[in-house]
């Protein structure tokens, strides 16, 4: 357990294109830093350990857990939050996928879900979906809405890769939903 | 209050419920609000959300048969005292309803704004829900049990289409004109013989008018719906992918503390000695000690925390049983008296064993269990409580915002009305955030430290202090003829509960019973609760009668079973699965369960990939579920797939080991939840019932799951898994 006495020094990060100058603890977690420190709390807290992916963030484009990254570990870096991803109040194309699919129930894991994906998705426009269980098996979502985001992933991907056939009908059926209205149930055989 | 040395036994107070009807709260759900009346009245009403018109849902019989004495009455001027739900329109067209429930990202905020869309003929963006705030929402027992779906959105529809009668009555007496030629469509009165129209915030303006409404009045049925029963999406969303809304965690209010709270080395540990001097003299730490409630304030969370590690104490561990020795235990610590708790056996039983047995060409006994599983909500527990003066207001995240009231209420010793509880739309909850821990210690510390306190549980404390879903043994035994027909069936349940308990299969003679018993863990209620656990044992008992009788399992289920409904997603299921034409490639197998709770009918078929080391993976699951009337298919089709992968979590690995008063496990890296490689494929049928009521769809689709799973890796493999979880560490080396 740190000491609170610990010294404190000014770590000039840049979160969301904003250079801030924060004066803490440098072992202090990133997280912290982002939630208590500049009030951006689209970073949740999920385990404190790096397992859950909940306070994931880009630094310098690359996916971290902020719950495990120090401080001093991203002075002079570039940050980006959930609060930076939307564009002049348009929706990044991620944010807009996960609402078209409906990949979300309690939200929770949402931030640190689209933050993983967008990670993903510098390295690599087009995924395919065996690289995108890789790549997200860090998150948890408790809800067990992975199916849908995996398809939001995928939306984003399609959209913005060359020839990679936008149909919608496809998945829609991939994710494998019949609704049969009947008023009585058919008898049995 | 709760202190952290005592027995944490959450449920204690509950009266059991075992002798009940199907759709009745399970026994760890079943908290009494208190009698009393509500105390917002109608001054303060308009007072708050201003003027306008608004309809108040009363209704003084539970059973909501009873009309209550407001009646229908034009602007009558007293609020009455026994409201469910209000709703408001105010001089702007904005409609506002206020409800008790509370949104867990069971998407009821959406399905509930659908419905009064559909009713009062407004659009979805002209409602605003003010959901889960004690000081403003009527008085709601809880979120749990499937109930919104139900009870709340049948109360709503009412009072939307009450609130849609008193508008075209003023607008008819307004205009002087036969109330039959107005209609009201997307928030206008409309003449249809004049062609004129009034929006319904100019007939609101200025006025200030309440209408009740009570819960026989009659309501259109699903098959004039043009909002309800389509797939709208999330309300709010956009405040969600942008990490713009608020969690409980994420409330934050001027000149606020952080605060932690001293847990025991072990449950139940006593305090030999105590030193907080240490911790007394870091700058700006306020450490409160209350009997055995210790705890700290601190201007950051990370200087709680040290303060917290600087408390020097020597604790006395408590002697508490171990995981191995559980299932023992709960059958040797079952209560004489076995449950009854009302003066009569809680055992039910038809026709006699003896000649069910009698009757029998081979019978069978087999005993299954379950463990204690942890709910592990993303959002873990948390409160920021603020005293101003002497009323307290406390946000925290909980499926019961009425019972934490009364629970802060009892601790600080102040009468309810001077407790606001606020329930921002919570990081789920899963029938884990019943209680008011977080609450009940923000706010003690908040009073010692004369300034609001956030308080937010680390994931081992949530691992550690809060309540599981029960583990349980189960006991069957059960005789059938050679031609497959059951002759009976006696089924014994220790600790998991009596959800679900019941079978639903034709069989003459049967002897079915719920026993109490002393348990190590604190636990409460959960996702299905027990009715997972007494499918997992009936629906993989039935598969070994089929195995023993030589039918196929859906052709020995079916040969049981008249109930049409559970017939029918039984059939569609086994349907859209192939199921008589199922693989059986080598190392893999197929099986299915069917199953019934809370009103909704649910069955499951599953295949499973055996890997060389003994490794299982769910490689297909199909799902059909019915619960009457749809109101938001691509909601449910979510609810019914959450259901499906959280319970991929308890029938495959999820386990709370615990030994000597500690949990061993109380981390994401030790204790394994269902993660993006574990998703099977998933295919759901849902099947539209318009000529039945909706029932909740939250729950009953995850009681399906774990048995399919085990009678799938049956098929495979020829091993028969009677514990959850199946498969932990793989298949295990010998029969289990």
């Amino acid at each position: 357990m740190k000491h609170p006495a610990a010294i404190r020094r000014a770590v000039e990060i840049e979160v969301n294109g904003v250079i801030h100058a924060v004066e803490n603890d440098p072992n202090r977690s990133l997280l912290w830093v982002l939630r208590d420190d500049l009030g951006l709390t689209g970073s949740k807290y999920g385990c404190g350990e790096g397992e859950c992916g909940a306070c994931t963030v880009l630094v310098d484009g690359v996916l971290r857990r902020s719950c495990i990254t120090v401080l001093s570990a991203v002075a002079g870096k570039q940050i980006m939050t959930i609060e930076g991803l939307a564009e002049d109040g348009l929706l990044h194309p991620l944010q807009e996928a996960f609402l078209e699919e409906d990949a979300l129930q309690c939200g929770y894991c949402t931030s640190g879900m689209i933050m993983a994906a967008a990670a993903l998705l510098r390295r690599n426009p087009d995924p395919g979906e065996a690289e995108i269980v890789r790549h997200m098996d860090g998150n948890i979502c408790r809800c067990g809405i992975y199916r849908r985001i995996v398809a939001a992933i995928r939306r984003v991907s399609e959209t913005t890769s060359p020839g990679s056939g936008h149909s919608k009908a496809a998945r829609a059926t991939s994710l494998g939903v019949t609704v049969t209205r009947s008023e009585k149930p058919e008898a049995g055989r | 209050m709760r202190v952290p040395g005592s027995r944490p036994q959450a449920d204690c107070k509950h009266a059991p419920v075992e002798d009940q009807p199907h759709d009745a709260p399970e026994r760890y759900e079943q908290h009494e609000g208190p009698a009393y009346s509500f105390g917002f009245d109608r001054r303060d009403f308009f007072r708050v959300l201003g003027g306008g018109l608004a309809i108040a849902l009363v209704f003084k019989d539970a059973t909501g048969l009873q009309e209550s004495g407001g009646g229908r009455g034009r602007g009558g001027r007293q609020a009455p005292s026994d409201i469910r739900s209000w709703l408001h329109i105010g001089a702007d067209g904005g409609v506002t309803i206020l409800t008790g429930k509370v949104e867990v990202g069971q998407n009821i905020r959406t399905s509930l704004t659908q419905v009064v869309a559909e009713e009062l003929k407004v659009s979805l963006s002209a409602i605003s829900m003010v959901m889960g705030d004690t000081d403003l929402t009527p008085y709601d027992a809880g979120t749990f049990g499937s109930r919104t779906t139900p009870v709340m959105s049948l109360q709503l529809r009412r009072v939307a289409v009450a609130a849609r009668e008193f508008l075209l009555d003023l607008a008819a007496a307004e205009w002087s004109v036969d109330r039959a030629s107005l209609t009201i469509e997307d928030g206008r009165v409309i003449d249809g013989t004049t062609g004129r129209t009034v929006g319904i915030g100019e007939l609101a303006e200025g006025r200030e008018l309440v209408r009740t409404v009570s819960e026989d009045d009659p309501l259109s049925g699903p098959e004039e719906w043009k909002v309800a029963g389509t797939s709208v999406p999330k309300v709010d969303g956009h405040a969600f992918v942008t990490g713009a809304h608020e969690y409980p965690s994420d409330i934050e209010v001027p000149d606020m503390l952080f605060g932690k709270v001293l847990r025991p080395a072990s449950f139940n540990a006593t305090v030999v000695s105590i030193d907080t001097s240490a911790a007394a003299e870091l700058p700006g730490v306020t450490v409160v000690q209350d009997g055995d409630f210790v705890g700290v304030t601190a201007a950051t969370d990370e200087e709680a925390f040290a303060a917290i590690a600087a408390i020097r104490t020597e604790w006395l561990p408590s002697s508490e049983i171990g995981g191995r020795e559980l299932y023992d235990y709960l059958r040797r610590t079952a209560s004489e008296e076995q449950g009854g708790g009302r003066g009569r056996s809680s055992a039910r039983t038809a026709g006699s064993m003896e000649e069910g047995m009698e009757a029998a060409d081979s019978a069978l006994e087999a005993t299954y269990t379950v463990a204690y599983i942890a709910h592990a909500p993303l959002e873990p527990r948390a409160a920021v409580a603020s005293w101003e003066d002497d009323k307290l207001t406390v946000w925290t995240g909980t499926q019961r915002p009425f019972g934490v009231r009364s629970e802060l209420a009892q601790a600080f010793r102040v009468p309810e009305e001077r407790v606001r509880v606020i329930m921002p739309d919570t990081g789920s909850g899963y029938g884990g955030k019943h209680t008011g821990e977080a609450a009940v210690e923000a706010a003690r510390l908040a009073r010692a430290a004369g300034r609001p306190v956030k308080l937010v549980w680390t994931r081992q404390e949530e691992f550690t202090w809060a309540y599981f879903r029960p583990a349980g043994v189960i006991d069957v035994a059960s005789g059938v003829r050679a031609d497959g027909t059951l002759t009976a069936w006696e089924f014994h349940n220790y600790n998991s509960g009596g959800s679900g308990i019941d079978t639903r299969y034709e069989v003459p003679n049967r002897r079915i019973e719920f026993h109490r018993t002393e348990y190590p863990l604190r636990q409460g209620s959960y996702r299905g609760l027990a009715a997972t656990a007494n499918h997992f044992a009936r629906e993989t008992h039935m598969d070994e009668l089929a195995e023993a009788v030589g039918l196929d399992p859906l052709e020995f289920r079916l040969k049981n079973l008249t109930d049409d409904r559970m017939r029918a997603v039984l059939e569609a299921a086994a349907d859209a699965f192939g199921w008589i034409e199922r693989s059986r490639l080598p190392n893999r197998g197929s099986g299915l369960a069917v199953g019934y709770e809370k009103g909704g009918y649910i069955a499951t078929c599953a295949e499973v990939a055996i890997g060389a080391r003994g490794d299982v993976a769910i490689i297909h699951v199909v799902a059909a579920f019915e619960c009457g009337a749809i109101i938001n298919p691509k909601h449910l089709e979510n609810q019914v797939e959450g259901s499906i992968v959280q319970g991929i979590g308890g029938a495959m690995f999820e386990a709370v080991e615990f030994d000597s008063g500690r949990i061993l496990n109380p981390g994401f890296a030790q204790y394994r939840l269902p993660r993006f490689s574990d998703m099977p494929d998933i295919e759901i049928v849902l099947l539209d019932r318009q000529d039945l009521p909706s029932a909740g769809a939250g729950e009953t689709p995850i009681v399906g799951i774990a048995p399919a799973v085990g009678n799938a890796i049956f098929e495979a493999t020829g091993q028969r898994l009677r514990s959850l979880p199946l498969v932990p560490n793989g298949l295990p080396t010998s029969d289990a």
